[in-house]
């Protein structure tokens, strides 16, 4: 119960930087050359200047940009992100059409950084100096200069040119509609090199700092008190190393979540994906300005979230954060 | 002298110092060994790596010369790099020591502020900021400075925290100093080391961050900038994958040297973490 107030109370003071976000993105866009109405005018084939004032007034862009803040938070406060003139749907609806793949991406590369990291980290710890973690630490340096995108368009030389075994690019087969079972597989097969070019960045980081923490909790006290009962080094790592070395770990995903969002932005271009990221791409290129706003506040709110989840799992981890102060 | 010896202990800062050396030598030499414009049409499209000797690096699908595109990116990656890292230390330092020094409601609207750049993607608030400014390479550059200093001002942050109330500041404060003074001339020097090795970090993902928008096609298109040849040579990936791959390798060699270094420093700095 306590975590859950903890954490709750963090969750409610981040609501302020939540509008602090937005305000400040609604009046850097009011910067922007251009407005809706001329997106839409250009892709209407142009028009006259009665048109363009009528438009205006129907989107409300012909008030202050005050009042028009204004309008825009009340709107959200009733979860409405207004309408995109380029999608001709609401922002909500396309966001969510597009969420999906953003999150499936988003689980399996940190899915597959963390739990790569983690067994990389403690191989390298425990031979620490010697080749496996030359190797190891090696490979997780080349994996953190490289650009991502470079990464995913080698991947697709190799793995989709050259072998074949992979698609190159997109969500799913649309030459083929499959359902069930096999939707899920071949979804799957679409997501492999993307989750790759993804994570792979992203374990390096985990592996490193998991290298580290381990290194540094194999020297305390209460580890030499675990050897010196004549308990087994495999079982002095897993029952009491490990716990302990994951702290650090689990602070990384929350610092994280922002950037690998970020990330996706370029991996979904490179693949084609049909997600958050791309829409963001998209929007700049069209200059939907609705849409790109709606964006970083579901965005934030994406970080907000993983954020709880850390401050749960973290408490978990380490009873003493509820128990003491 | 010390550091010295220090540094050069460790085969991986070496390395990294060599590699940081060749890419700025890369880049100082690339007016001398390719005058031209590193842009404009040399021959023919699309010829290959090491099979005319006049192109060594082969041409891409406008034929333009990889091998001087490589030169002058040289230039690009790291002016970009280095103007937006001082940009961004330099926002960072400055919240940090206000927060850190002055604390109270300081330190909280300050650190809200922090949060929130942080809460928000950085590379869409990049994305946002090149759709509101355009692309060209000062307000990249700037860009990308704006999006990435919370980190070094939480460095900097916890380093005055730790060092406002030594004794060599409250000397200063019964000497009646100006705060300016006291943050500046006294506590900062102090307080500089450990930001100015994650100065590294910061420029490492800087220059990423650059020829990701390139590649998107973003970044300034006038500039021979290897994310720009990147995301051209994606067009023609399926045969002449050379085109993307070679200034990929230009990156990770530039973005690998940079961190060895700075790590190389960390641990000559903090010779006690050496073993980790």
């Amino acid at each position: 119960m306590r975590v859950l107030v903890l954490a709750g109370r963090r969750l409610a003071a981040s609501i302020p930087t939540l509008f602090l976000i937005l305000i400040g993105v609604f009046l850097l866009l009011q910067l922007a050359p251009g407005d809706t109405v001329d997106a839409l005018m250009a892709q209407m084939g142009g028009g006259d200047a009665a048109t363009a004032r009528q438009l205006r007034e129907f989107y409300g862009l012909d008030l202050s940009v005050w009042a028009q803040l204004g309008n825009y938070l009340w709107r959200l406060v009733r979860l409405d992100l207004g309408f995109s003139a380029i999608y001709g749907k609401p922002v909500a609806t396309v966001i969510a059409e597009r969420l999906p793949a953003t999150i499936l991406l988003m689980t399996a590369s940190l899915s597959l950084a963390f739990f790569f990291g983690l067994i990389l980290g403690v191989v390298a710890a425990r031979g620490v100096n010697k080749w496996p973690d030359t190797l190891i630490s090696t490979l997780g340096l080349m994996f953190y200069a490289m650009p991502t995108f470079w990464f995913g368009l080698m991947a697709i030389v190799v793995f989709s040119i050259y072998l074949q075994w992979l698609p190159a690019g997109g969500f799913e087969d649309i030459t083929v509609s499959y359902t069930g079972l096999r939707r899920t597989l071949d979804i799957a097969t679409h997501l492999v090199l993307p989750t790759l070019t993804l994570g792979l960045f992203y374990m390096a980081i985990y592996l490193r700092i998991m290298r580290g923490s381990m290194l540094e909790v194999l020297n305390l006290d209460f580890v030499r008190t675990a050897r010196s009962k004549g308990m087994d080094e495999t079982r002095v790592v897993v029952r009491h190393v490990l716990r302990n070395a994951l702290l650090p770990m689990v602070t990384l995903i929350g610092l994280q979540a922002g950037t690998m969002l970020g990330g996706s932005v370029v991996v979904e271009s490179v693949f084609s994906l049909p997600g958050l990221g791309r829409l963001a791409y998209e929007s700049v290129i069209q200059r939907d300005l609705n849409t790109l706003l709606g964006i970083v506040f579901v965005s934030a709110l994406l970080v907000i979230a993983v954020n709880f989840i850390v401050d749960l799992l973290y408490a978990r981890l380490d009873p003493r954060i509820t128990t003491g102060s | 002298m010390d550091l010295v010896k220090l540094y050069v202990r460790s085969p991986p800062a070496v390395i990294g110092l060599v590699l940081l050396i060749l890419v700025l030598a890369m880049a100082a030499s690339a007016d001398i060994l390719y005058p031209r414009d590193p842009l404009a049409l040399a021959g023919r499209p699309l010829i290959w790596p090491f099979s005319n000797p006049r192109f060594l690096l082969g041409t891409d699908n406008s034929g333009r010369d990889i091998a001087a595109q490589i030169f002058h990116g040289a230039r690009i990656s790291l002016l970009i790099g280095g103007v937006s890292t001082m940009i961004s230390v330099m926002i960072g330092i400055t919240i940090g020591a206000l927060a850190g020094y002055y604390g109270a409601f300081v330190d909280t609207a300050l650190m809200r502020v922090t949060e929130a750049f942080q809460t928000l993607p950085n590379f869409l608030l990049v994305l946002v900021l090149v759709a509101v400014f355009g692309s060209t390479i000062t307000t990249v550059t700037v860009a990308i400075g704006i999006v990435s200093w919370p980190a070094s001002a939480r460095l900097t942050r916890a380093e005055f925290l730790s060092l406002r109330n030594r004794e060599f500041v409250q000397v200063g404060r019964t000497l009646g100093l100006k705060d300016t003074r006291l943050i500046f001339g006294e506590i900062l020097p102090n307080a500089l080391p450990p930001v100015i090795v994650y100065a590294s970090v910061v420029m490492a993902i800087a220059i990423l961050l650059e020829s990701a928008l390139a590649f998107l096609k973003l970044s300034d298109p006038n500039v021979a900038s290897w994310g720009n040849l990147i995301g051209a040579g994606r067009d023609v990936l399926r045969v002449q994958w050379y085109v993307s791959a070679i200034p990929g390798i230009a990156i990770l060699v530039t973005v690998l040297a940079v961190s060895l270094v700075g790590q190389g420093l960390n641990d000559a700095l903090n010779p006690r973490l050496k073993s980790r």
